[in-house]
């Protein structure tokens, strides 16, 4: 048995799928519900065994086409960079307000994808929010929290 | 029926909704025709947007949205030989050279004829088959439920998974075991929150969705660094050439479209097989039909070679939303996408559906013709224009799309947590599809998760914890054979290429 990725996932598929059945196992049902046909639990251990069966059955039998990603093509950087600019966006989006986070997060994206002409990267960010914000509060009158806005007075 | 037509008709043609078939329509085809975004992604993309409407009008917007995905894959198809979606691959196969030998508009225009005689008559087909349906399937009981719910999940896995079944179904359990997080539906006790508020209503279908679709797609595209807009400049944008069909063209089209729809729409209706087996199956079965001169031309521009694929995953669509209305059980990803739109809408299809909302039942049935117009009206002449889309650099369509994606979880549930959790498992997303794990059976998973277990839990107790309910009836005993069929050929399949890769 050769190892490769898709091996190790399965094998974290294996892992995830017995924890699942711990806890599957752990689900407190009431009393009266303990020895019935169907209780909460039934279905979630039926999950965690089918999880642990096929995962196992990847890991035990030979791979028709083994798929190995070279790790010299995947833009690693690029990616995780915009993964931890998600990240930032959404903690800062309920406290610093749509406008300004949505914003920042489109520039930096931008930024980090190898974007240099300022004059699109400021088109699309500030104007565009803006912009998209009018249709969603001010025409939709969908609700968008924004003390920044509301400090200066631009939203109610 | 008539009746029906007409209710149907009267919802559909209101200013409201015609209007949302129209911006359904043309924002589907240009998500579409992005590479590597495809209907779910656009559909998913649209779903916060639906929710501000009544439940007929959302649906109106995502079957537009839909078909408009489907016919935007076909342009980018044609114009770069890169498939938005998997059931327009079989396009590029002669409409791309076609467009090589300086005949774009043309390619793009027996396209969009095809597709709209593939989804005119498969709309018929649906017209006439959903109500006959919707009135066998009420003789349907819990065990008959959840014998069809295997058995799409078990189609789905198997279609989906280019051979790979193993991970499909692991894709499957994982998208069940996510539908499992939250409150009990019976009991309301939680499971798998781990004392966190934030998980006790369990994990959003939209989150699944955006983050499974819209945001992995985004981020597969950094991570492997492809560049949709290059593709482009391969082929000159600004001159597609004529979009005139000459008489012989229209006379191949002819016989070609009729054989195409009416296979096109029994793969739909089969759970699990959908636009992409539809479209290689018209191919193939069309290449069988044709003269032996026209056969040599298939792969190099031939009229039905284009015409057969394009008619066929048009009428395959109609076709999926057969079992998605009568049984309320999705027979693909997309659908299941609707069908977890639709159960936000709080409605739950079947075959109820047709007499309590006769309504929405019948408007979408109208509607997809309507789409259908509105894409051969509206679409084709604007081609020329739409196409330059594909020329947009990634470095702007990609943060466009994770902006999308982040503020339509934001305006529904107004918590970083969610925001936080989508993004996890977008990233878990991306990884599994770096090693072809397949996502439209986790989805499908997600979606029928709850029914499932409903319809075991009814059928356990019914029978006193006896799994006998699996051959009790001769209904339920068919659908379970099926089952074991699909199970058997894909084992089979399995063990015969494990034996070729051992032989090489």
């Amino acid at each position: 048995m050769k190892i490769n990725s898709v091996k190790i996932i399965s094998l974290l598929f294996f892992v995830l799928s017995a924890f699942y059945l711990y806890t599957a196992h752990q689900i407190q049902v009431f009393a009266f519900d303990e020895n019935a046909p169907f209780n909460a639990k039934t279905f979630p251990i039926y999950l965690g065994y089918a999880g642990m069966f096929f995962s196992g059955l990847k890991i035990v039998l030979p791979d028709q086409k083994p798929i190995e990603v070279d790790p010299k093509y995947l833009e690693f950087r690029k990616t995780i960079l915009l993964v931890l600019t998600m990240i930032v966006y959404g903690a800062t989006i309920l406290k610093v307000g749509f406008f300004l986070s949505t914003s920042l997060f489109l520039v930096f994206s931008y930024y980090f994808l190898g974007e240099r002409r300022w004059k699109y990267i400021i088109i699309f960010s500030f104007p565009f929010v803006a912009i998209f914000m009018y249709l969603l509060h001010g025409i939709l009158a969908v609700y968008l929290r924004d003390p920044l806005l509301k400090y200066i007075g631009i939203m109610g | 029926m008539i009746e029906g037509i007409l209710i149907g008709l009267k919802t559909a043609l209101s200013f409201q909704n015609l209007m949302m078939v129209m911006i359904g329509c043309f924002a589907g085809t240009i998500i579409g025709m992005l590479p590597g975004l495809g209907p779910m992604t656009a559909i998913a993309l649209m779903i916060p947007i639906t929710y501000g409407f009544d439940p007929a009008t959302g649906l109106i917007l995502m079957a537009g949205v839909y078909y408009g995905a489907v016919f935007g894959g076909s342009t980018s198809s044609i114009l770069i030989n890169a498939p938005g979606v998997p059931g327009t691959v079989a396009t590029s196969f002669d409409g791309y050279p076609m467009a090589q030998q300086g005949k774009a508009g043309k390619a793009l225009a027996i396209a969009a004829y095809s597709s709209f005689a593939g989804g005119t008559i498969s709309a018929i087909f649906l017209l006439i088959a959903a109500p006959s349906l919707s009135k066998v399937s009420l003789s349907f009981r819990s065990p008959d439920y959840f014998g069809l719910m295997i058995l799409g999940l078990t189609a789905v896995a198997a279609f989906s998974s280019k051979g790979n079944f193993l991970k499909a179904m692991m894709m499957c359990v994982l998208g069940l075991m996510l539908a499992s997080v939250g409150q009990d539906t019976l009991s309301d006790i939680p499971r798998f929150t781990f004392n966190t508020m934030n998980l006790s209503d369990g994990i959003s279908f939209v989150l699944v969705v955006m983050a499974t679709f819209a945001m992995s797609e985004a981020l597969t595209i950094i991570i492997k660094g492809n560049d949709p807009s290059k593709a482009a400049k391969q082929i000159s944008l600004t001159d597609l050439g004529s979009i005139k069909v000459n008489k012989e063209e229209t006379k191949q089209m002819a016989a070609t479209i009729p054989r195409s729809s009416i296979l096109g729409f029994i793969v739909g209706v089969l759970p699990g097989a959908g636009a992409t087996i539809a479209s290689f199956l018209a191919y193939g079965m069309e290449r069988n039909f044709v003269k032996s001169e026209e056969k040599e031309k298939f792969g190099k521009g031939s009229v039905q070679g284009l015409s057969a694929p394009e008619t066929a995953n048009n009428a395959a669509c109609s076709g999926s939303f057969v079992p998605l209305l009568t049984l309320g059980i999705p027979g693909s990803g997309t659908t299941a996408v609707m069908l977890g739109a639709l159960l936000g809408f709080g409605i739950q299809p079947g075959p109820r559906l047709y007499e309590t909302n006769p309504d929405i039942f019948w408007s979408v049935i109208m509607s997809m013709y309507i789409g259908m117009v509105v894409l051969l009206i509206l679409n084709l002449p604007l081609i020329p224009y739409i196409a330059r889309i594909l020329a947009v650099p990634r470095t702007f369509l990609i943060p466009m799309i994770l902006f999308f994606s982040v503020t339509g979880i934001y305006l529904m549930s107004f918590n970083n947590f969610d925001i936080f959790l989508m993004i996890g498992i977008a990233v878990i997303a991306t990884i599994l599809r770096l090693y072809d794990f397949p996502m439209p059976p986790l989805i499908l998973a997600f979606v029928l998760g709850g029914l499932m277990e409903e319809n075991l839990r009814r059928s356990l107790l019914i029978s006193d914890g006896s799994w006998s309910f699996l051959w009790d009836r001769p209904l339920t005993v068919c659908i379970m054979m099926t089952i074991f069929l699909i199970v058997c050929w894909q084992i089979y399949n399995s063990l015969k290429s494990i034996k070729k890769t051992e032989i090489l």
